[in-house]
């Protein structure tokens, strides 16, 4: 004898099958304007402009399932892209793949910095987050002395990786599909992945199944440090330039890419497909700005206005149903 | 004589100011039933916390079997065949059925990942043994509160543990989910686990169990097999003397009705309420936990809107937008859960006190800090309040006595209506009957009273009139000389 | 009611346990007052040691117009902290501090360029910023979200709006009557900033420790659903404090404005960092509840001070935010750290002694 679900409710769990409606009808309506905007190549460029967003939005899915927030993702990127690219200035012998392991590596090290303060000292994820996003930044520029590196210092097989074209999409299109895919089996097929959502559901009732709710608020700090370190390198390589500013503000992105995907700022509500539309989404607006004639500065406000209407839908499809306590009236 | 699987000896844990067990010691044997019977803040919750490796106590010895084991966290403690079902909503609600079932006992596939196909087989088993028509694909969320406590069970059983705890099992269940839980719990013991049972009902005590063990302020009173006692004998214990009377209900005047309530209802929580009360009453509400009970009195106080009825106070149409208009309209509301609701721990007993009445102490928005102090001291002192200062932090007073503060800031704000939600809930016996007193001097004096209690002799002993409500509604209405305990049950559980 | 009813009241409370009645003193030099203290103090030898090493830097630091010159890199951000102590005391926090400052500076741009005089430019400034606060607080109390959430939405929104408004523009030729509240001095070095600031501090200081209002703050930080049962209307209480860090962004953005004379939609980039920085430097609890305008204050003038001697030492302002970065972790996790120290040791001489 459950309770069936009101049809609202159906309909709201379904959110990514809205989301997706809403992105396939905004493209073929801007398509019936300007048809080259849904030509195979012009989509196929969309998602190599949108990759690193769905990526990075994956991870602080994760990050904000278990009840936290990274907002130092832009700067752990700026300053990993950085130190890649300093190093194939220095040592241009340095093979692609090694650049790669090496970003993530670097990446997962910044992250884990943010991790053991959250998990160990208990300090919370807002302010550590905001404190290593300026410090993370900071140090681009004590290591790049404020210079650029510009494409020509940086080696062919440095900047060749990302944009490599296999089956008419780039190197960096194919990394963000398998991300999605793994970071998809590691929520639904791993116990990690388990434990992270059930942590953000309920923190209580994870110590008494034997989870530590630190330890995992942990490892998704990890990831998402790893993820936003590869993007590192795969942003520097793809612009063909390393400076201070890179990525600045990205996070907002991020995190607006979360919201919009249904992802509960409460914790414990998310899924790899909502966030991954909800960067699609942003991808698509961020591009069909110029193709509607309209100014690229409106971006900013619209990525803003759509976390605040976002944050509002979320809220009402989450609000508690009550523990109605009337029979009939669930019924 | 048994060999028992778990034996506790001399076990202890402290936490800052208190000693929450002291050297206790507790065997469990196959095939029994051993109740574990203290009042709250004897040791009981610890103990289940200690035997679960939530908390690692510091010192003394846990011995499984023969060998002596030591938990680090809860999955320690299932690797030692122990497993519990927890009084607290321990679940998650946006998982499903089935993951709540293997939270930390997952079944894995050969390429290591998990086999959520085996899992809802097992779960589905599982679900069939207990006889709880559940989907284990279903969100937990969407069950109601008795099959959310049978996924618990399922849980526990799926660890196959030989040692299973059960702490106050049946306080949100019917009569007759609690029949089935009975007979669930003979059929664990038939298979020869060891179960400990913590409960607060001397009918279920000695309904089910066959051993006993009585702690009293952290230390072992008492231990034996039940058949050698009487409920009086293990009363005694617990409280470490003979409790005669306990609701000392004094005859107060009735006076005039103060108070009407007619259909008050909310679209989801309950319906159709109507009742009054008069001056100098004491009015009981009986309800199984989630009967709607606290939503109707946080109605009255302005914190829930309601969709039809209206009310009126003091003659005068009553329809409360907040709570601060409420409070002005002389009607306020002493909380359930005080460390949440009712007193702010951290701000010092005077603050505490004048909160609700901040307006009155000022002088165009500036407290008079001299009146807040008289105030504050004057309540502090009539309640007999124990404390170093009244600048000192609730959070430093025991329990009784930051109960006194909760209603001392309430008294402050002179009422005509006092709404308490489970007044003696988490509080010792020798407080209990202070509050109760306290009640009976309320309405002596010329107050009504309305008190939300899910204890039935609490209710049986101090209301004047007792309505029991049932999903939202109100199911029966007795007086005092009328009611029954059987009738009262009987109406709550909806079996009438 | 008032003292005379006081005696009315009596007869509700139990009268057969007045025989044994103790006396409760008001005060025992309750220990929290201590611990405040002594963060104080150690604010205070911090601010001292950064005024010596300044003057140690630089001849000229004891100058008075050079101390005057010092105060200006944070008096704006200092007159947004002290609105945003009260939020953080109530446990909410407001990032988009700064944001409002682009939209509000952009807005008086825009009013400047319509012809519009001094007195119109700063009510409209002040006037932005208020309804940039009080949307924040509209959203967040109206739909029951974080404030963490709505607030780094809107701190995109209101300075994309700017970006709207003005592009990779820039607002100048600000009229000279409104130079005054960026630039003008009151009296000999004293600026109007400073000014300004300083009796803000007292209103401020007086507002949370003495008013209704103030003691509300501190009951709703430390626990929202008891205030809520105690009769506090807790989601105006929080509005108000929303439109008042608002309303402060703004006054903040007609002094930034008018001291620097233009505006650029990236004005004021990074400022809720700082601003933050400062409340809890002072001793605010980023937990809510605990606080003091004291703390805050001197803080503001630590974070001056230690920017100062930065900026003498020509090191860049980038560099400078890992400084502000490390500083805003330290001052959070020391204490988290330092408890926990206290704690296992007393935890260690209960178990020798007991």
């Amino acid at each position: 004898m459950t309770n069936t679900p009101s049809p609202l409710a159906r309909i709201l769990a379904h959110r990514e099958w809205i989301l997706a409606a809403i992105i396939i009808l905004m493209t073929v309506g801007i398509g019936t304007q300007e048809a080259f905007f849904i030509s195979p190549n012009n989509l196929s460029e969309l998602l190599d402009d949108t990759a690193i967003l769905i990526m990075l939005a994956m991870v602080q899915m994760l990050v904000i399932v278990t009840r936290c927030i990274d907002l130092s993702v832009a700067s752990n990127l700026a300053l990993t892209g950085m130190i890649v690219a300093l190093i194939n200035v220095a040592h241009p012998e340095t093979p692609a793949l090694v650049t790669l392991v090496m970003s993530i590596g670097i990446g997962a090290v910044l992250g884990a910095f943010n991790g053991i303060l959250v998990w160990l000292i208990g300090i919370p994820s807002i302010v550590v987050t905001l404190g290593t996003m300026s410090i993370y930044r900071g140090m681009v520029f004590l290591l790049s002395g404020g210079e650029w590196v510009n494409a020509h210092e940086m080696t062919p097989q440095f900047l060749a990786f990302p944009r490599e074209v296999t089956l008419g999409l780039t190197t960096l299109s194919w990394l963000a599909i398998i991300m999605i895919v793994l970071v998809a089996l590691f929520c639904r097929y791993s116990a990690t992945g388990r434990a992270i959502f059930a942590i953000g559901g309920n923190p209580k009732a994870a110590v008494y199944a034997g989870l530590n709710v630190g330890k995992y608020q942990f490892i998704t700090f990890c990831i998402s440090g790893a993820m936003a370190g590869l993007c590192g390198y795969l942003w520097v390589s793809r612009f063909a330039v390393a400076y201070t500013e890179v990525a600045l503000a990205f996070e907002l992105q991020v995190v607006a890419a979360c919201v919009i995907g249904g992802i509960s700022i409460a914790g414990g509500i998310g899924s790899v497909w909502g966030a991954a539309l909800g960067a699609i989404f942003l991808g698509l607006i961020k591009n069909a700005l110029p193709v509607l004639g309209i100014s690229p500065f409106w971006q900013m406000a619209i990525s803003g206005g759509v976390i605040v209407l976002a944050v509002i839908i979320n809220s009402r499809s989450e609000k508690q149903v009550g523990r109605r306590i009337l029979r009939e009236v669930h019924q | 004589m048994d060999t028992p699987v778990l034996e506790l000896k001399n076990v202890s844990k402290t936490f800052p100011g208190v000693k929450a067990l002291d050297g206790v010691g507790l065997q469990l044997f196959p095939g029994q039933v051993t109740a574990l019977i203290g009042e709250n803040g004897a040791g009981k919750s610890t103990l289940v916390k200690v035997l679960t490796g939530i908390y690692t106590p510091d010192g003394g010895e846990i011995r499984v079997g023969d060998t002596v084991v030591e938990f680090h966290a809860a999955t320690d403690a299932v690797k030692s065949g122990i497993s519990a079902i927890h009084q607290e909503a321990v679940m998650f609600d946006e998982l499903s059925v089935t993951e709540n079932i293997f939270i930390n006992n997952q079944d894995r596939n050969w390429l290591g990942m998990l086999d959520w196909p085996l899992m809802r087989k097992r779960a589905r088993q599982l679900l069939e043994y207990l006889d709880v028509p559940v989907d284990p694909q279903t969100p937990l969320k969407n069950l109601s509160v008795a099959h959310k406590h049978m996924v618990s069970f399922a849980s526990a059983i799926s660890h196959n543990s030989n040692i299973v705890i059960m702490d106050e099992p049946t306080a949100s269940l019917s009569h007759q989910e609690i029949n089935d839980l009975y007979k669930l719990v003979r059929r664990l013991k038939e298979e020869g686990k060891a179960i400990l049972f913590i409960s607060h009902k001397f009918d279920e005590i000695f309904e089910i169990c066959d051993r006993y063990t009585v702690f009293r302020d952290g230390q072992l009173v008492g231990s034996g097999m039940i058949g050698a006692v009487t409920q009086n004998d293990l009363v005694a214990m617990m409280v470490g003397r003979t409790v005669e009377q306990v609701y000392p209900k004094t005859d107060a005047e009735i006076g005039p009705i103060v108070m009407t309530v007619q259909g008050l209802s909310h679209p989801t929580e309950f319906n159709d309420i109507s009742f009054d009360l008069r001056k100098g009453e004491i009015l009981g509400f009986y309800g199984l936990v989630g009967a709607g009970r606290s939503e109707v009195m946080q109605a009255l106080f302005g914190l829930t809107k309601t969709n039809a009825g209206s009310m009126t106070l003091q003659n005068k149409p009553y329809a409360p937008a907040n709570t601060s208009q409420a409070i002005s309209s002389g009607l306020v509301y002493v909380p359930e859960d005080r460390q949440h609701q009712g007193a702010i721990l951290s701000l010092p007993i005077f603050q505490n006190i004048t909160l609700p009445r901040l307006g009155g102490l000022s002088r165009h928005g500036f407290i008079d800090m001299a009146c807040e102090y008289d105030v504050a001291r004057h309540y502090a002192q009539s309640l007999n309040l124990k404390a170093a200062s009244l600048s000192e932090n609730v959070e430093n007073l025991s329990g009784g006595n930051q109960q006194k503060v909760v209603i001392g800031k309430w008294l402050a704000t002179n009422p005509n209506v006092i709404v308490v939600d489970e007044p003696t809930k988490g509080i010792d016996i020798g407080s209990k009957a202070a509050v109760h007193q306290f009640m009976g001097d309320l309405v002596a004096q010329g107050l009504s009273v309305i008190m939300v209690s899910s204890e039935l002799p609490e209710i049986m002993g101090m209301s004047d009139r007792i309505i029991v409500m049932h999903e939202g509604r109100i199911a029966a209405r007795f007086d005092r000389d009328t009611a029954s305990a059987e009738a009262i049950v009987t109406a709550a559980t909806g079996a009438a | 009611m008032n003292r005379q009813t006081l005696q009315q009241t009596a007869p509700h409370t139990t009268q057969h346990q007045t025989g044994n009645q103790r006396f409760l003193p008001d005060n025992l030099n309750g220990a929290w007052r201590n611990r405040l203290l002594r963060w104080e103090t150690l604010l205070l030898v911090f601010v001292a040691l950064a005024f010596f090493a300044n003057t140690q830097l630089s001849p000229y630091f004891l100058d008075p117009w050079s101390l005057s010159d010092a105060t200006f890199n944070f008096t704006e951000k200092a007159i947004i902290a002290l609105p945003m102590a009260l939020l953080i005391i109530a446990r909410d926090i407001d990032l988009s501090v700064a944001s409002t400052i682009a939209l509000s500076s952009v807005a008086m741009g825009a009013a400047n360029s319509a012809g519009i005089d001094p007195a119109g430019m700063v009510a409209i400034g002040a006037g932005v910023g208020l309804l940039a606060g009080l949307f924040n607080g509209y959203i967040i109390t109206r739909f029951d979200i974080p404030a963490i959430v709505v607030t780094i939405g809107t701190m995109s929104l209101y300075r994309g709006i700017a970006y709207i408004v003005l592009g990779d523009g820039v607002y100048r030729d600000y009229p000279q009557g409104f130079a005054f509240f960026g630039q003008g001095y009151v009296y000999g070095v004293i600026s109007f900033e400073f000014t300004l600031f300083l009796l803000l501090a007292v209103i401020f200081a007086v507002i949370l420790h003495k008013t209704i209002f103030g003691r509300r703050v501190f009951a709703i930080g430390n626990n929202p659903t008891a205030a809520l049962f105690s009769g506090i209307n807790v989601k105006r209480h929080r509005m108000v404090l929303f439109t008042l860090v608002g309303l402060f962004s703004g006054i903040a953005a007609i002094l930034l404005t008018s001291r620097i004379g233009s505006t650029r939609p990236s004005i004021a980039m990074g400022w809720e960092l700082e601003v933050i920085t400062m409340v809890v430097l002072g001793g605010v609890s980023i937990m809510g509840g605990a606080g003091s305008i004291a703390g805050v204050f001197i803080a503001v003038f630590l974070m001056g001070l230690v920017t100062f001697g930065m900026g003498l030492l020509n090191v860049p302002g980038i560099v400078m935010s890992i400084f502000t970065g490390i500083l805003l972790i330290a001052v959070i996790g020391t204490p988290i750290i330092w408890r926990r120290v206290v704690q296992a040791q007393k935890m260690r001489s209960k178990m020798r002694g007991g």
